[in-house]
C-alpha cells in the first residue's frame, strides 16, 4: 500500500485543522469502533457561502488526508456547490488512495454533507430533501463486525 | 533513523553478511555436485545445519532448512496433519498466532480438520489448564507460539510440550520472534516441529528453518531432486542458509549480555512512555521478549502514529486495522480483551542490541507531541476532556 506524496503533504501538514467557535454547522460521521471519526465545522454566510471551515479528525493517514481535502474543495464555495462534491472528486484531488482506503473519502463526503445538513436543521428546513440522507442513517454510524 | 521495529525484520549482521559472500559468488557450487567446487558448497551446508542444531539443543538431521518462518508454519501443520489424519482430525491452537499459523489452520478447517482455537488472558497467556480441557481423543497436533509478534508475551511451552508428550500428541511452536533473543532449548520445551525465521536474528530474508524431531516422518513439501532428505526439493540457498547459522551462532553467543542490555532498554522506554496520559502497556510485563515495548494510546490511531514517527526519522509498527489494510484491529489485540476504539491506537516498538539509550531517548522526545499532535485534531480526545472535567 503506497500513498500518494500528496496524501503525504495533505497528512503532515493538514489544511484547516481546529474548531470554529461560532459555527453554524457541525456535522461529525464514522464511529470510534471502526477507526476514524471526521468532524467538520463551516461557518456559512447569508448567501450560503460557505466561509470558513475546519475539521477535526481522528484515523488513519488518509482519514486526515481526505479531511484537510475536502475541506480545501469547499472552502469558499456555496453549499450548493459543496453538496456536489463526491468522494471520487476527493480522492482525484489526492491523486488516489489506496483501494483500502477508498471508504476514508466516503467518509470525507459525507462530513461535508452532515455538517450543510445541520445548518439546514438549525435553520428550521429539513435537510433531507436538500443534503438527499436524513443524516440518522447507516453510513454516518458504520458499524463493522 | 531509530530503527525501532526489529520484531518486523533486521539487517543482517556483518558477521552473517561475511560469511554469505562466498557462496554467492567464489564458492557458487550445487551441493549436489560431486565435484570440488560442489562438494565445498555441501560442507558448508553441513556446517549451517550443525551450528543451527546446536544453537536450539537439537540434531544436525532434525533440522530442515525451509524459505522461511511462513513455510515452516505451514509444513509443521500441514505435514503433522496429512502425517496424523488416520488417527484424528483435531488440532489445537491459540487465538493469538502468527497469520502463518491461524491461516493454515483456516486452510486444515476447510479440508475437514477441526481446529480450537484457545483464548489468552489479557496479558496474552494462555493457560496449561485450557490446553489440557482441550485435549480429545481425537486431538493430533497441537501449536502454540512461543512469543507473540505483537505484544511480545511468552508462552510456556516446556509445560504444555510435557503435557503433548505424556498425552502422545504432536507438539509445535513457532518460535519466530523468540530464537537468537531469549534461550530457546527442543528438549527442554519437549516440542516436536519448531518454526524460525533467520532475519529476525540478523540473519537474511527468505531462509528459515523447521525442526523435526528425530523419528517424526513428516511428509514431503516439495517433491524434487532430493535435497532436505527428498523432503524439501529445490537446489538449496547455500548462502542464505550459511547465513543464517552466522547469524544465529552470533546471536545465541551474545544473548545473556543481548538480552539484558535489551530489556533494559525497553524498561527506559516503556517507563517512559507510560507517563503519557491514557497510555498502556500491552502484554505481560513480566514474561515478554526483551525486545518488544507494545502500547495503545487512547484517541489517536495507530497508522497516523507510525506515519508521524516516520517523518522524524523513527520506524515503528501498529496492530491497527488502518495499518493492515483491513477494518478490523488485530486479531491479538482482540483476543486480550482490548475495544476496537483503543486497538486502533496500538503502537509496537521493537528494539535490538543495536540500538542506544539515545535512541530511546529520542523516541521519549518524540513520541509524546506526535501523540499530543494527534490528539489536538482527535474529535475523541476532545470527548475524552469533556468526561475529564
Amino acid at each position: 500500500m503506497m500513498y500518494s506524496e500528496k496524501v503525504m503533504d495533505h497528512f503532515s501538514n493538514p489544511r484547516n485543522v481546529g474548531e470554529i467557535a461560532d459555527a453554524n454547522a457541525v456535522g461529525q460521521v464514522g464511529n470510534a469502533k471502526c477507526g476514524d471519526i471526521m468532524k467538520i465545522y463551516m461557518k456559512i454566510d447569508e448567501n450560503e457561502v460557505i466561509e470558513d471551515v475546519k475539521f477535526k479528525t481522528f484515523g488513519c493517514g488518509a482519514a486526515v488526508a481526505t479531511s484537510s481535502m475536502a475541506t480545501e474543495m469547499v472552502k469558499g464555495k456555496t453549499v450548493k456547490e459543496a453538496l456536489a462534491l463526491t468522494n471520487q472528486a476527493v480522492a482525484e484531488a489526492l491523486d488516489g488512495l489506496p483501494p483500502v482506503k477508498m471508504h476514508c473519502s466516503v467518509l470525507a463526503e459525507e462530513a461535508v454533507k452532515a455538517a450543510i445538513g445541520d445548518y439546514y436543521t438549525r435553520q428550521g428546513v429539513d435537510p433531507e430533501p436538500i443534503v438527499g440522507c436524513n443524516l440518522d442513517c447507516e453510513a454516518c454510524h458504520r458499524t463493522h463486525e | 533513523m531509530v530503527y525501532a521495529d526489529h520484531a518486523a525484520t533486521t539487517a543482517v549482521s556483518d558477521k552473517a553478511l561475511a560469511a554469505m559472500l562466498p557462496y554467492l559468488k567464489e564458492q557458487y557450487g550445487n551441493p549436489s555436485g560431486i565435484y570440488r567446487l560442489g562438494r565445498a558448497a555441501r560442507q558448508a551446508l553441513d556446517q549451517a545445519r550443525e551450528t543451527v542444531a546446536k544453537a536450539i539443543g537439537a540434531q544436525a538431521n532434525e533440522i530442515y532448512f525451509t524459505g522461511g518462518g511462513s513455510e515452516a508454519d505451514n509444513w509443521a501443520l500441514k505435514g503433522a496433519a496429512e502425517l496424523k489424519k488416520e488417527k484424528g482430525r483435531h488440532i489445537i491452537t491459540t487465538q493469538i498466532e502468527h497469520h502463518a499459523l491461524l491461516n493454515t489452520a483456516h486452510y486444515l478447517e476447510e479440508q475437514g480438520f477441526e481446529v480450537t482455537y484457545l483464548p489468552v488472558d489479557q496479558l496474552g497467556r494462555i493457560s496449561l489448564k485450557a490446553v489440557e480441557n482441550a485435549i480429545r481423543e481425537d486431538t493430533i497436533l497441537i501449536s502454540v507460539m512461543t512469543a507473540n509478534n505483537e505484544i511480545g508475551t511468552i508462552q510456556p511451552i516446556a509445560e504444555i510440550g510435557a503435557l503433548a508428550r505424556e498425552k502422545g500428541i504432536l507438539f509445535h511452536t513457532d518460535a519466530v520472534q523468540a530464537v537468537g533473543h531469549i534461550p530457546v532449548n527442543v528438549e527442554e520445551m519437549q516440542v516436536d516441529f519448531l518454526s524460525l525465521s533467520g532475519h529476525k536474528f540478523g540473519g537474511p530474508k527468505g531462509v528459515g528453518v523447521l525442526y523435526v524431531r528425530k523419528g517424526v516422518r513428516l511428509p514431503a513439501l516439495i517433491q524434487g531432486g532430493g535435497q532436505e532428505k527428498g523432503i524439501r526439493g529445490g537446489t538449496e540457498n547455500v548462502a542464505g542458509f550459511v547465513g543464517m547459522a552466522a547469524a544465529l551462532e552470533e546471536a545465541v553467543s551474545n544473548l545473556a549480555e543481548n538480552e539484558a542490555k535489551v530489556a533494559a532498554l525497553r524498561e527506559r522506554l516503556v517507563d517512559g512512555l507510560l507517563k503519557i496520559p491514557f497510555s498502556a502497556l500491552t502484554g505481560d510485563p513480566i514474561n515478554r521478549l526483551p525486545g518488544i515495548a507494545s502500547f495503545v494510546f487512547e484517541c489517536v490511531e495507530g497508522e497516523s502514529m507510525v506515519m508521524m514517527l516516520d517523518a522524524k526519522g523513527i520506524c515503528a509498527s501498529s496492530g491497527s486495522a488502518c495499518s493492515s489494510g483491513s477494518l478490523d484491529p488485530s486479531h491479538v489485540l482482540m483476543a486480550i480483551g482490548l475495544l476496537h476504539e483503543v486497538s486502533h491506537g496500538s503502537l509496537r516498538l521493537s528494539l535490538g542490541a543495536d540500538n542506544t539509550e539515545e535512541d530511546v531517548d529520542y523516541i521519549l522526545e518524540q513520541l509524546p507531541s506526535v501523540i499530543a499532535r494527534l490528539r489536538e485534531m482527535s474529535p475523541l480526545w476532545e470527548e475524552k476532556q469533556k468526561e475529564v472535567q
